[in-house]
């Protein structure tokens, strides 16, 4: 496990100091930033739709029962924006793309395609690495603000539309944007930049270092996605912790 | 294995006591010999004898255990001193991009480096694919092409990098014996047209000794046998004339049931 770890700082070093020579992998940075988005963007809406609507069933009738009705829009809109959307879209991803980039560079591994990059004097972090960790840092804030916005409209139909919340339409968003400033929307963006670079580094880590076969491919896909989300959900809490004292 | 004179007496690839080990299994050990700049040098020995993990050695993507490996007198240690050198290699399975085409690998090497500019980088695509055979493939995928193709396609994107030496690992594994011949042919032209360096491991033993100017034979990770074909082919030990007059004995086995 530590030398793991030791492996993904390394790797994610070498791909901070590659980070100049991302304008010349631009054509494959857009290909990746499509392919996440093509991939994600029907999921997250669904998700995203039905997690706010799920949240503001579950605190709705307890608040409105308490006299409370006016903070349910700040409840729902908060959780979203700190916490929930991040974390979701990162989960997501990290099943959704993680997966993918440590099958395909998995794959690349097992059939020789890296050593073929070598012999080029290819570095498969310039070539494979940075794209994709680049990609994935830009798609997945994006993918939240995203999130964010669908999931307070699914908060708001079912606190307008549920008879036990019954918090109008415009109440619900007056509340909400009360509470919710830019601020709150920066604190789920940093977030969720962290987390992409926690989804790249890993899977690619996972994808380079995969052996033997299609077995071996199946193994690393599975570590990377596990790895992923337990990283994520480690990093979220001193991340929320540190974000809570820089009054952010 | 006292190591043979070699054939002009300017080595370009010198091994030294090489010696590598997987999980306490030792594959490599203590190789010595010298390559010749432009000769054609093979090696041979049965599957498992070490012969690709020397040639990974060659081209840096294995690290040994102890030993060198100089090009032009200079001791590979690093991927910077091997980035000095235009050492290209043709994969046995091809290791082509699965998710490039024909053109887009080919192209790959001089593309990344930014060496050439679009047009260019293309007409040498076209006319290294022509010497291999292939006109009009730029446009196919990996997936589309027969095993002799992805090995073609293999040895045009090393000719790309114009390089200093070429390192071919099985390049007639898995293929009939017609291809074979036109493989084998493509690496004895390839020498001629450009001078570089070719290392070719196999087990064919036709390749071997049809186009080697110097060839050795490796086994149980030691080298048995070194020296010109003629030289290989009369060596006393045992285990060369094994490995090089093994046959399928049919009437001995009916015989036995």
């Amino acid at each position: 496990m530590f030398r793991d770890i030791g492996q993904m700082v390394i790797l994610a070093w070498r791909t901070l100091c590659a980070l100049p020579l991302s304008f010349r992998h631009l054509r494959k940075v857009i290909d990746q930033f499509y392919e996440i988005g093509n991939a994600s963007l029907l999921m997250a809406c669904i998700l995203s739709l039905f997690i706010g609507g799920v949240l503001a069933l579950q605190t709705g009738p307890i608040m409105v029962e308490r006299g409370l009705s006016a903070v349910v829009g700040s409840v729902v809109g908060l959780s979203l924006c700190k916490e929930l959307a991040p974390v979701m879209m990162a989960v997501l991803i990290a099943g959704r793309i993680g997966s993918a980039m440590a099958a395909e560079i998995g794959s690349m591994a097992v059939y020789q395609e890296i050593d073929a990059l070598r012999t080029m004097n290819i570095d498969p972090i310039h070539y494979l690495v940075l794209p994709r960790v680049i990609a994935v840092s830009i798609a997945l804030p994006c993918l939240v603000v995203f999130s964010i916005l669908v999931g307070w409209v699914g908060g708001g139909i079912v606190s307008s539309a549920n008879a036990d919340i019954a918090v109008p339409w415009q109440a619900y968003f007056s509340s909400l944007s009360r509470v919710v400033d830019n601020w709150a929307v920066l604190n789920g963006l940093t977030k969720s930049f962290v987390f992409a670079l926690v989804i790249g580094i890993v899977s690619c880590h996972q994808g380079l270092n995969t052996i033997g076969g299609p077995r071996g491919i199946g193994r690393s896909v599975t570590k990377a996605v596990v790895n992923s989300i337990v990283l994520i959900l480690i990093v979220d809490y001193f991340l929320t912790r540190l974000l809570l004292q820089l009054d952010f | 294995m006292s190591q043979a004179p070699t054939k002009n007496g300017r080595p370009c690839v010198e091994v030294k006591d090489l010696r590598k080990s997987f999980g306490g299994c030792e594959v490599l050990k203590g190789i010595n010999m010298e390559v010749d700049s432009g000769e054609i040098f093979v090696i041979m020995g049965p599957s498992g004898s070490g012969k690709s993990v020397l040639l990974r050695h060659l081209v840096g993507l294995l690290a040994s255990d102890s030993g060198t490996v100089s090009i032009e007198g200079n001791v590979i240690d690093s991927p910077e001193i091997l980035s000095k050198y235009r050492v290209a290699m043709v994969f046995q399975s091809g290791a082509l991009l699965g998710s490039l085409s024909v053109a887009e690998n080919v192209g790959l090497y001089l593309r990344e480096h930014r060496l050439k500019k679009p047009a260019e980088i293309d007409a040498i695509v076209k006319e290294k694919l022509a010497i291999v055979g292939l006109e009009g493939a730029e446009d196919r995928m990996p997936t589309e092409l027969s095993g002799g193709m992805k090995k073609r396609v293999s040895i045009a994107r090393a000719l790309v990098m114009e390089p200093q030496i070429i390192l071919y690992d099985e390049p007639t594994s898995e293929l009939d014996p017609l291809i074979s011949v036109t493989i084998g042919e493509e690496i004895v032209k390839l020498r001629e047209q450009t001078g570089a360096t070719s290392i070719v491991v196999t087990h064919d033993r036709d390749l071997g000794f049809g186009i080697a100017d110097r060839m050795a034979i490796l086994r149980h990770g030691e080298l048995v046998a070194l020296g010109t074909p003629d030289e290989v082919r009369s060596s006393p030990r045992e285990e060369v004339q094994t490995f090089l007059n093994a046959t399928f004995q049919r009437q001995s086995i009916t015989e036995t049931q």
